[in-house]
Protein backbone atom coordinates (compact mmCIF):
# COMPACT_ATOMS: atom_id res chain seq x y z
CA UNK A 1 0.00 0.00 0.00
CA UNK A 2 2.51 2.02 1.20
CA UNK A 3 4.60 1.58 -2.05
CA UNK A 4 2.05 2.60 -3.99
CA UNK A 5 1.29 5.83 -2.66
CA UNK A 6 4.86 6.50 -2.82
CA UNK A 7 5.20 5.34 -6.82
CA UNK A 8 2.19 7.76 -7.19
CA UNK A 9 3.83 10.31 -5.39
CA UNK A 10 7.27 9.85 -7.50
CA UNK A 11 5.01 9.80 -10.84
CA UNK A 12 3.02 12.44 -9.94
CA UNK A 13 5.38 15.58 -11.24
CA UNK A 14 5.61 13.86 -15.00
CA UNK A 15 1.82 13.03 -14.47
CA UNK A 16 0.97 16.44 -13.88
CA UNK A 17 3.46 17.77 -16.89
CA UNK A 18 1.08 15.58 -18.94
CA UNK A 19 -1.88 17.40 -18.05
CA UNK A 20 -0.43 20.49 -18.92
CA UNK A 21 -0.35 18.98 -22.15
CA UNK A 22 -3.77 17.82 -22.15
CA UNK A 23 -4.69 21.20 -21.37
CA UNK A 24 -2.73 23.00 -24.15
CA UNK A 25 -4.60 20.34 -26.62
CA UNK A 26 -8.16 20.91 -24.87
CA UNK A 27 -7.50 24.81 -25.24
CA UNK A 28 -5.84 25.04 -28.66
CA UNK A 29 -8.78 23.11 -29.73
CA UNK A 30 -11.38 24.75 -27.75
CA UNK A 31 -10.13 28.01 -29.48
CA UNK A 32 -9.47 26.88 -32.51
CA UNK A 33 -13.20 25.45 -32.69
CA UNK A 34 -15.03 28.72 -31.46
CA UNK A 35 -12.93 30.91 -34.17
CA UNK A 36 -14.52 28.63 -36.75
CA UNK A 37 -17.25 27.78 -35.65
CA UNK A 38 -19.18 31.06 -34.64
CA UNK A 39 -18.50 32.47 -38.18
CA UNK A 40 -19.14 28.67 -39.54
CA UNK A 41 -22.94 29.30 -37.39
CA UNK A 42 -23.50 32.34 -38.86
CA UNK A 43 -22.95 31.69 -42.22
CA UNK A 44 -25.40 28.63 -42.30
CA UNK A 45 -27.83 31.09 -40.73
CA UNK A 46 -27.59 34.44 -42.95
CA UNK A 47 -24.95 32.76 -45.90
CA UNK A 48 -26.20 32.36 -49.41
CA UNK A 49 -27.18 28.57 -50.14
CA UNK A 50 -23.51 27.98 -51.63
CA UNK A 51 -21.80 28.98 -48.40
CA UNK A 52 -24.50 27.00 -45.85
CA UNK A 53 -24.11 23.77 -48.12
CA UNK A 54 -20.55 24.27 -47.90
CA UNK A 55 -20.70 24.21 -43.84
CA UNK A 56 -23.49 21.36 -43.75
CA UNK A 57 -20.44 19.42 -46.09
CA UNK A 58 -17.88 20.29 -43.49
CA UNK A 59 -19.96 19.58 -40.51
CA UNK A 60 -21.27 16.07 -41.92
CA UNK A 61 -17.60 15.15 -42.75
CA UNK A 62 -16.01 16.07 -39.40
CA UNK A 63 -19.08 14.65 -37.39
CA UNK A 64 -19.35 11.21 -39.21
CA UNK A 65 -15.90 10.57 -39.12
CA UNK A 66 -14.56 8.49 -35.46
CA UNK A 67 -11.71 10.94 -33.97
CA UNK A 68 -9.77 8.02 -34.58
CA UNK A 69 -9.45 7.71 -38.30
CA UNK A 70 -9.64 11.62 -38.46
CA UNK A 71 -6.72 11.65 -36.53
CA UNK A 72 -4.70 8.73 -38.24
CA UNK A 73 -6.53 10.53 -41.76
CA UNK A 74 -4.84 13.85 -41.07
CA UNK A 75 -1.65 12.96 -38.79
CA UNK A 76 -0.65 10.45 -41.48
CA UNK A 77 -1.75 10.75 -44.49
CA UNK A 78 -3.34 14.59 -45.19
CA UNK A 79 -0.86 16.57 -43.53
CA UNK A 80 2.21 14.94 -45.06
CA UNK A 81 0.84 14.37 -48.61
CA UNK A 82 0.05 18.66 -48.35
CA UNK A 83 4.07 18.14 -47.78
CA UNK A 84 3.30 19.65 -44.06
CA UNK A 85 5.63 18.57 -41.15
CA UNK A 86 3.76 19.16 -38.40
CA UNK A 87 4.65 17.85 -34.64
CA UNK A 88 1.97 15.09 -33.08
CA UNK A 89 1.13 18.44 -30.97
CA UNK A 90 -0.23 20.39 -33.10
CA UNK A 91 -1.47 18.02 -35.26
CA UNK A 92 -4.03 17.21 -32.23
CA UNK A 93 -4.99 20.13 -31.96
CA UNK A 94 -5.58 20.75 -35.63
CA UNK A 95 -7.58 17.61 -35.77
CA UNK A 96 -9.47 18.46 -32.07
CA UNK A 97 -10.17 21.74 -33.56
CA UNK A 98 -10.97 21.38 -36.41
CA UNK A 99 -13.92 18.65 -35.44
CA UNK A 100 -14.49 21.17 -32.85
CA UNK A 101 -15.58 23.62 -35.42
CA UNK A 102 -18.12 21.24 -36.38
CA UNK A 103 -19.92 20.75 -33.16
CA UNK A 104 -19.58 24.08 -31.91
CA UNK A 105 -21.15 26.14 -35.21
CA UNK A 106 -24.26 23.37 -34.50
CA UNK A 107 -23.98 24.70 -30.96
CA UNK A 108 -24.25 28.26 -31.77
CA UNK A 109 -26.31 27.69 -34.45
CA UNK A 110 -29.19 26.43 -32.49
CA UNK A 111 -28.65 29.70 -30.45
CA UNK A 112 -29.19 32.18 -33.22
CA UNK A 113 -31.97 30.11 -34.37
CA UNK A 114 -33.63 30.42 -31.10
CA UNK A 115 -33.30 34.26 -31.08
CA UNK A 116 -36.49 34.91 -33.34
CA UNK A 117 -36.64 36.71 -36.27
CA UNK A 118 -37.30 40.10 -34.37
CA UNK A 119 -34.53 41.00 -33.06
CA UNK A 120 -32.98 41.02 -36.44
CA UNK A 121 -35.40 43.24 -37.87
CA UNK A 122 -35.56 45.30 -34.79
CA UNK A 123 -32.00 45.93 -35.48
CA UNK A 124 -32.70 46.54 -38.99
CA UNK A 125 -34.92 48.82 -38.48
CA UNK A 126 -32.55 51.28 -36.40
CA UNK A 127 -30.58 51.72 -39.93
CA UNK A 128 -27.74 48.41 -38.59
CA UNK A 129 -26.22 46.75 -41.06
CA UNK A 130 -26.99 43.08 -41.18
CA UNK A 131 -23.14 43.05 -39.96
CA UNK A 132 -23.53 45.71 -37.11
CA UNK A 133 -26.90 43.72 -36.38
CA UNK A 134 -24.75 40.43 -35.94
CA UNK A 135 -22.22 42.08 -33.79
CA UNK A 136 -24.10 43.88 -31.98
CA UNK A 137 -27.47 42.21 -31.16
CA UNK A 138 -27.28 38.44 -32.27
CA UNK A 139 -23.73 37.77 -31.14
CA UNK A 140 -24.24 38.94 -27.50
CA UNK A 141 -26.70 36.87 -26.76
CA UNK A 142 -26.51 33.74 -28.89
CA UNK A 143 -23.02 33.38 -26.84
CA UNK A 144 -24.64 33.85 -23.56
CA UNK A 145 -27.21 30.62 -24.43
CA UNK A 146 -24.30 28.80 -25.90
CA UNK A 147 -22.36 28.15 -23.00
CA UNK A 148 -23.90 25.53 -21.00
CA UNK A 149 -23.76 23.28 -24.48
CA UNK A 150 -20.53 24.57 -24.51
CA UNK A 151 -19.57 23.47 -21.41
CA UNK A 152 -20.51 20.43 -22.73
CA UNK A 153 -17.98 20.23 -25.57
CA UNK A 154 -15.69 21.12 -23.35
CA UNK A 155 -15.67 17.98 -21.22
CA UNK A 156 -16.15 16.01 -24.64
CA UNK A 157 -12.90 17.52 -25.88
CA UNK A 158 -11.36 16.79 -22.53
CA UNK A 159 -11.78 13.54 -22.98
CA UNK A 160 -11.50 13.13 -26.42
CA UNK A 161 -7.63 14.49 -26.34
CA UNK A 162 -6.88 11.43 -24.86
CA UNK A 163 -7.02 9.45 -28.19
CA UNK A 164 -4.02 11.58 -28.83
CA UNK A 165 -2.13 8.99 -27.58
CA UNK A 166 -2.16 7.29 -30.27
CA UNK A 167 0.49 9.38 -32.20
CA UNK A 168 2.56 9.83 -29.05
CA UNK A 169 1.71 12.87 -27.84
CA UNK A 170 2.84 13.35 -24.65
CA UNK A 171 -0.28 14.03 -22.49
CA UNK A 172 -1.49 12.59 -19.33
CA UNK A 173 -2.73 9.21 -21.01
CA UNK A 174 0.26 8.30 -23.04
CA UNK A 175 2.79 9.29 -19.64
CA UNK A 176 0.20 7.00 -17.62
CA UNK A 177 0.34 4.30 -19.82
CA UNK A 178 4.25 4.82 -20.29
CA UNK A 179 4.72 4.53 -16.08
CA UNK A 180 2.54 1.53 -15.97
CA UNK A 181 4.05 -0.76 -18.52
CA UNK A 182 7.36 0.06 -16.60
CA UNK A 183 5.96 -0.32 -13.01
CA UNK A 184 3.80 -3.01 -14.05
CA UNK A 185 0.66 -1.30 -11.45
CA UNK A 186 -1.84 -0.55 -14.04
CA UNK A 187 -4.62 0.65 -11.10
CA UNK A 188 -2.88 3.17 -8.97
CA UNK A 189 -1.65 4.86 -12.28
CA UNK A 190 -4.70 4.53 -14.21
CA UNK A 191 -6.68 5.71 -10.83
CA UNK A 192 -4.69 8.48 -10.83
CA UNK A 193 -5.08 9.52 -14.31
CA UNK A 194 -8.95 9.35 -13.91
CA UNK A 195 -8.88 11.50 -10.65
CA UNK A 196 -6.49 14.20 -12.81
CA UNK A 197 -9.45 13.69 -15.64
CA UNK A 198 -12.04 14.29 -13.23
CA UNK A 199 -10.91 17.27 -11.63
CA UNK A 200 -10.19 18.97 -14.83
CA UNK A 201 -13.71 18.44 -16.10
CA UNK A 202 -15.00 19.50 -12.49
CA UNK A 203 -12.95 22.75 -12.68
CA UNK A 204 -13.63 23.76 -16.53
CA UNK A 205 -17.66 23.18 -16.01
CA UNK A 206 -17.16 24.72 -12.85
CA UNK A 207 -16.23 27.94 -14.35
CA UNK A 208 -17.96 27.90 -17.21
CA UNK A 209 -20.67 27.86 -14.91
CA UNK A 210 -19.40 31.28 -12.97
CA UNK A 211 -19.04 32.59 -16.42
CA UNK A 212 -23.11 31.75 -16.89
CA UNK A 213 -24.07 33.39 -14.12
CA UNK A 214 -21.45 36.43 -14.80
CA UNK A 215 -23.39 37.44 -17.79
CA UNK A 216 -26.76 36.27 -17.96
CA UNK A 217 -29.47 38.64 -18.48
CA UNK A 218 -31.49 40.03 -15.36
CA UNK A 219 -34.94 38.16 -15.19
CA UNK A 220 -34.15 34.99 -16.70
CA UNK A 221 -34.47 31.39 -15.51
CA UNK A 222 -31.19 30.57 -13.93
CA UNK A 223 -30.52 27.55 -11.53
CA UNK A 224 -32.19 28.42 -8.40
CA UNK A 225 -34.43 30.88 -8.51
CA UNK A 226 -33.27 34.34 -6.98
CA UNK A 227 -35.97 35.78 -4.64
CA UNK B 1 -34.31 60.47 -57.32
CA UNK B 2 -36.00 63.82 -56.28
CA UNK B 3 -39.85 63.98 -55.98
CA UNK B 4 -40.20 67.33 -55.53
CA UNK B 5 -43.82 68.31 -55.74
CA UNK B 6 -44.86 68.51 -52.51
CA UNK B 7 -42.45 70.16 -49.70
CA UNK B 8 -45.06 69.13 -46.88
CA UNK B 9 -45.21 64.94 -47.87
CA UNK B 10 -42.94 63.01 -45.86
CA UNK B 11 -43.94 59.50 -47.24
CA UNK B 12 -44.63 58.55 -50.32
CA UNK B 13 -45.78 55.10 -51.32
CA UNK B 14 -46.83 54.13 -54.67
CA UNK B 15 -48.43 51.04 -56.45
CA UNK B 16 -46.89 48.41 -53.96
CA UNK B 17 -47.05 44.62 -55.21
CA UNK B 18 -46.29 41.82 -53.09
CA UNK B 19 -46.62 38.40 -53.27
CA UNK B 20 -45.82 35.85 -51.34
CA UNK B 21 -46.12 32.49 -52.87
CA UNK B 22 -48.32 32.52 -55.46
CA UNK B 23 -50.71 34.79 -53.16
CA UNK B 24 -50.96 38.44 -53.74
CA UNK B 25 -50.99 39.87 -50.28
CA UNK B 26 -50.11 43.59 -51.16
CA UNK B 27 -52.45 44.94 -54.71
CA UNK B 28 -51.18 48.03 -55.38
CA UNK B 29 -51.21 50.60 -52.56
CA UNK B 30 -50.53 54.03 -53.03
CA UNK B 31 -50.84 56.93 -50.08
CA UNK B 32 -49.03 59.50 -49.45
CA UNK B 33 -48.27 60.97 -45.56
CA UNK B 34 -47.98 64.93 -45.13
CA UNK B 35 -45.67 66.07 -42.10
CA UNK B 36 -47.24 66.13 -38.74
CA UNK B 37 -49.85 63.98 -39.99
CA UNK B 38 -51.03 60.75 -38.24
CA UNK B 39 -51.85 58.05 -40.61
CA UNK B 40 -54.23 55.05 -39.37
CA UNK B 41 -54.43 51.75 -41.27
CA UNK B 42 -57.43 49.51 -40.71
CA UNK B 43 -58.57 46.40 -42.06
CA UNK B 44 -59.12 42.55 -41.42
CA UNK B 45 -56.72 40.09 -40.43
CA UNK B 46 -54.29 39.03 -43.34
CA UNK B 47 -54.83 41.78 -45.48
CA UNK B 48 -51.56 42.67 -45.74
CA UNK B 49 -51.06 45.65 -43.49
CA UNK B 50 -48.17 44.50 -41.77
CA UNK B 51 -46.38 43.66 -44.97
CA UNK B 52 -46.90 46.72 -46.20
CA UNK B 53 -45.22 48.58 -43.36
CA UNK B 54 -42.40 46.43 -43.77
CA UNK B 55 -42.45 47.39 -47.65
CA UNK B 56 -42.00 50.47 -46.98
CA UNK B 57 -38.85 50.28 -45.03
CA UNK B 58 -37.62 47.80 -47.20
CA UNK B 59 -37.36 44.86 -44.52
CA UNK B 60 -39.54 43.15 -46.57
CA UNK B 61 -38.69 44.34 -50.79
CA UNK B 62 -41.54 44.65 -52.49
CA UNK B 63 -42.24 43.21 -56.14
CA UNK B 64 -43.46 46.28 -57.73
CA UNK B 65 -43.85 49.94 -56.65
CA UNK B 66 -41.36 52.92 -55.15
CA UNK B 67 -41.40 54.62 -51.87
CA UNK B 68 -39.88 58.24 -51.13
CA UNK B 69 -38.94 59.58 -48.10
CA UNK B 70 -38.82 63.19 -47.97
CA UNK B 71 -38.68 63.51 -51.78
CA UNK B 72 -36.00 61.02 -52.25
CA UNK B 73 -36.52 57.21 -53.40
CA UNK B 74 -36.05 54.46 -51.04
CA UNK B 75 -36.94 51.78 -53.07
CA UNK B 76 -34.31 50.76 -56.23
CA UNK B 77 -32.01 53.41 -54.18
CA UNK B 78 -28.30 54.05 -54.94
CA UNK B 79 -28.13 54.79 -51.26
CA UNK B 80 -27.20 52.85 -48.43
CA UNK B 81 -31.04 51.36 -47.52
CA UNK B 82 -29.76 51.71 -43.69
CA UNK B 83 -29.57 55.47 -43.79
CA UNK B 84 -33.25 55.61 -44.91
CA UNK B 85 -34.52 53.00 -42.26
CA UNK B 86 -32.54 54.92 -39.91
CA UNK B 87 -34.75 57.88 -40.71
CA UNK B 88 -38.17 55.88 -40.13
CA UNK B 89 -38.82 54.26 -37.13
CA UNK B 90 -40.33 51.02 -36.47
CA UNK B 91 -42.38 49.86 -33.97
CA UNK B 92 -42.97 46.25 -33.29
CA UNK B 93 -46.43 44.19 -32.11
CA UNK B 94 -44.13 42.34 -30.23
CA UNK B 95 -41.73 44.94 -29.23
CA UNK B 96 -39.05 43.41 -30.35
CA UNK B 97 -36.62 44.69 -27.55
CA UNK B 98 -32.91 43.23 -27.17
CA UNK B 99 -33.49 41.00 -24.41
CA UNK B 100 -29.47 41.51 -23.48
CA UNK B 101 -29.85 45.20 -22.86
CA UNK B 102 -31.51 47.05 -20.38
CA UNK B 103 -33.73 49.80 -21.38
CA UNK B 104 -31.50 52.73 -21.55
CA UNK B 105 -29.41 50.33 -23.74
CA UNK B 106 -32.32 49.82 -26.22
CA UNK B 107 -32.79 53.20 -26.47
CA UNK B 108 -28.42 53.79 -26.59
CA UNK B 109 -27.46 51.35 -29.00
CA UNK B 110 -28.69 52.92 -32.30
CA UNK B 111 -27.45 56.36 -31.30
CA UNK B 112 -24.12 54.57 -30.31
CA UNK B 113 -23.28 52.28 -33.56
CA UNK B 114 -25.14 53.66 -36.15
CA UNK B 115 -25.40 57.32 -35.30
CA UNK B 116 -21.70 56.87 -33.82
CA UNK B 117 -23.01 59.43 -30.74
CA UNK B 118 -20.20 59.76 -28.29
CA UNK B 119 -21.27 57.19 -25.59
CA UNK B 120 -22.33 60.10 -22.66
CA UNK B 121 -24.21 62.18 -25.67
CA UNK B 122 -26.36 58.71 -26.28
CA UNK B 123 -26.72 58.29 -22.94
CA UNK B 124 -28.28 61.43 -21.69
CA UNK B 125 -30.34 61.77 -24.90
CA UNK B 126 -31.74 58.20 -24.20
CA UNK B 127 -32.30 58.59 -20.81
CA UNK B 128 -34.75 62.03 -22.46
CA UNK B 129 -36.69 59.69 -24.30
CA UNK B 130 -37.32 57.48 -22.16
CA UNK B 131 -38.82 60.31 -19.66
CA UNK B 132 -40.64 61.28 -22.94
CA UNK B 133 -42.29 57.57 -22.66
CA UNK B 134 -42.60 57.91 -18.52
CA UNK B 135 -39.88 54.98 -17.82
CA UNK B 136 -37.09 56.82 -16.18
CA UNK B 137 -37.03 54.85 -13.23
CA UNK B 138 -37.31 51.88 -15.28
CA UNK B 139 -34.18 52.94 -17.67
CA UNK B 140 -31.55 49.79 -15.66
CA UNK B 141 -34.52 47.07 -15.66
CA UNK B 142 -34.35 44.43 -18.69
CA UNK B 143 -36.85 43.64 -21.11
CA UNK B 144 -37.49 40.57 -18.86
CA UNK B 145 -38.51 42.44 -16.15
CA UNK B 146 -40.43 45.06 -17.76
CA UNK B 147 -44.32 44.48 -17.89
CA UNK B 148 -45.79 44.30 -21.99
CA UNK B 149 -46.97 48.25 -22.02
CA UNK B 150 -43.26 49.16 -20.71
CA UNK B 151 -41.78 46.86 -22.88
CA UNK B 152 -43.71 48.82 -25.70
CA UNK B 153 -43.00 51.79 -24.59
CA UNK B 154 -39.17 51.29 -24.38
CA UNK B 155 -39.19 49.90 -28.29
CA UNK B 156 -41.17 53.36 -29.01
CA UNK B 157 -38.25 55.34 -26.95
CA UNK B 158 -35.91 53.42 -29.03
CA UNK B 159 -37.30 54.47 -32.23
CA UNK B 160 -37.81 58.16 -31.45
CA UNK B 161 -34.12 58.52 -30.46
CA UNK B 162 -33.05 58.32 -34.02
CA UNK B 163 -35.07 61.33 -34.80
CA UNK B 164 -36.89 59.56 -37.53
CA UNK B 165 -38.81 61.53 -39.74
CA UNK B 166 -41.42 58.78 -39.56
CA UNK B 167 -42.68 56.04 -36.93
CA UNK B 168 -44.23 53.36 -38.28
CA UNK B 169 -46.51 51.34 -35.70
CA UNK B 170 -47.34 47.74 -36.22
CA UNK B 171 -50.20 46.73 -34.16
CA UNK B 172 -48.22 48.42 -31.20
CA UNK B 173 -50.93 47.25 -28.69
CA UNK B 174 -52.57 43.98 -30.24
CA UNK B 175 -49.68 41.84 -27.89
CA UNK B 176 -50.80 43.72 -24.78
CA UNK B 177 -53.28 42.73 -21.79
CA UNK B 178 -55.93 45.15 -22.20
CA UNK B 179 -55.44 47.24 -19.05
CA UNK B 180 -51.99 47.87 -20.39
CA UNK B 181 -53.00 49.21 -23.61
CA UNK B 182 -54.16 52.45 -22.27
CA UNK B 183 -50.20 53.65 -21.28
CA UNK B 184 -49.01 53.02 -24.69
CA UNK B 185 -51.92 54.85 -26.45
CA UNK B 186 -51.24 57.45 -24.30
CA UNK B 187 -47.73 57.77 -25.48
CA UNK B 188 -48.63 57.30 -28.91
CA UNK B 189 -50.65 60.18 -28.62
CA UNK B 190 -48.78 62.77 -26.94
CA UNK B 191 -46.53 62.26 -30.06
CA UNK B 192 -48.97 63.01 -32.55
CA UNK B 193 -50.04 66.03 -30.71
CA UNK B 194 -46.55 66.83 -30.76
CA UNK B 195 -46.43 67.04 -34.38
CA UNK B 196 -44.70 63.33 -35.18
CA UNK B 197 -45.55 62.10 -38.44
CA UNK B 198 -46.67 58.52 -38.38
CA UNK B 199 -48.03 55.65 -39.74
CA UNK B 200 -50.26 52.92 -37.78
CA UNK B 201 -52.18 50.17 -37.96
CA UNK B 202 -54.47 49.03 -35.44
CA UNK B 203 -57.30 47.49 -34.27
CA UNK B 204 -58.22 50.51 -31.80
CA UNK B 205 -61.03 51.91 -33.30
CA UNK B 206 -61.60 54.35 -30.58
CA UNK B 207 -57.97 55.37 -30.74
CA UNK B 208 -57.89 55.89 -34.54
CA UNK B 209 -60.56 58.21 -34.37
CA UNK B 210 -59.50 60.49 -31.81
CA UNK B 211 -56.04 60.63 -33.46
CA UNK B 212 -55.86 59.92 -37.03
CA UNK B 213 -56.31 62.43 -39.43
CA UNK B 214 -57.13 59.69 -42.03
CA UNK B 215 -57.93 56.47 -42.05
CA UNK B 216 -57.18 54.03 -44.32
CA UNK B 217 -59.11 50.87 -45.12
CA UNK B 218 -57.55 48.17 -46.22
CA UNK B 219 -58.81 44.57 -47.64
CA UNK B 220 -57.59 42.01 -49.68
CA UNK B 221 -53.85 43.91 -50.33
CA UNK B 222 -55.97 46.96 -51.79
CA UNK B 223 -57.53 50.38 -50.25
CA UNK B 224 -61.10 49.88 -50.19
CA UNK B 225 -61.67 53.17 -48.96
CA UNK B 226 -60.05 56.05 -46.94
CA UNK B 227 -60.80 59.44 -45.42
CA UNK B 228 -61.39 61.24 -42.44
CA UNK B 229 -62.17 59.74 -39.18
CA UNK B 230 -65.69 61.17 -39.12
CA UNK B 231 -66.80 60.77 -42.27
CA UNK B 232 -65.15 57.28 -42.64
CA UNK B 233 -66.90 56.23 -39.43
CA UNK B 234 -70.48 57.75 -39.63
CA UNK B 235 -70.67 57.64 -43.33
CA UNK B 236 -68.88 54.72 -44.84
CA UNK B 237 -68.80 54.37 -48.88
CA UNK B 238 -68.65 51.00 -48.82
CA UNK B 239 -70.90 48.22 -47.03
CA UNK B 240 -68.01 45.86 -46.38
CA UNK B 241 -66.18 48.68 -44.39
CA UNK B 242 -69.19 49.26 -42.79
CA UNK B 243 -69.68 45.16 -41.56
CA UNK B 244 -65.99 45.53 -40.46
CA UNK B 245 -66.16 48.55 -38.29
CA UNK B 246 -69.31 47.16 -36.68
CA UNK B 247 -67.92 43.67 -36.45
CA UNK B 248 -64.58 45.13 -34.69
CA UNK B 249 -66.59 48.02 -32.85
CA UNK B 250 -68.81 44.98 -30.97
CA UNK B 251 -65.43 43.45 -30.11
CA UNK B 252 -63.02 45.93 -29.06
CA UNK B 253 -65.34 48.79 -28.32
CA UNK B 254 -65.80 52.20 -29.45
Amino acid sequence: MMENFLMIFQALPYLLKGSLVTMGLVGGALLLGFVMGVPMAIGQVYGNRLIANLIFLYVWFFRGLPILVLLFLFYFGLFSLIGLNLPAFVSAILVLGLRSAAYQSQIFRGSIQSLGEGQMLAALSLGMSKIQAIRNIIIPQALRISIPGWSNEYSIILKDSAVCYAISVMELLTRANFISTRTYKPMPIFLTCSFIFLILTYGGVKILNLLEKKVRVPGYAYGRREI
Amino acid sequence: MQKGRDKDIVLEVEDIHKTYKGHEVLRGISFKVKKGETKVIIGPSGTGKSTLLRCINQLTIPDKGRVWLEGEEVTHTKKNINQFRQKMGMVFQDFNLFDHLNALGNVEIGLVKVKRMDKDKARQKAMEELRQVGLENQAYLYPAQLSGGQKQRVSIARALAMDPKVILFDEPTSALDPELIGEVLEVIKNLAIQGMTMVLVTHEMGFARSVANEIIFMEEGKILESGEPQQLFINPKHERTKRFLKKIIELYGE
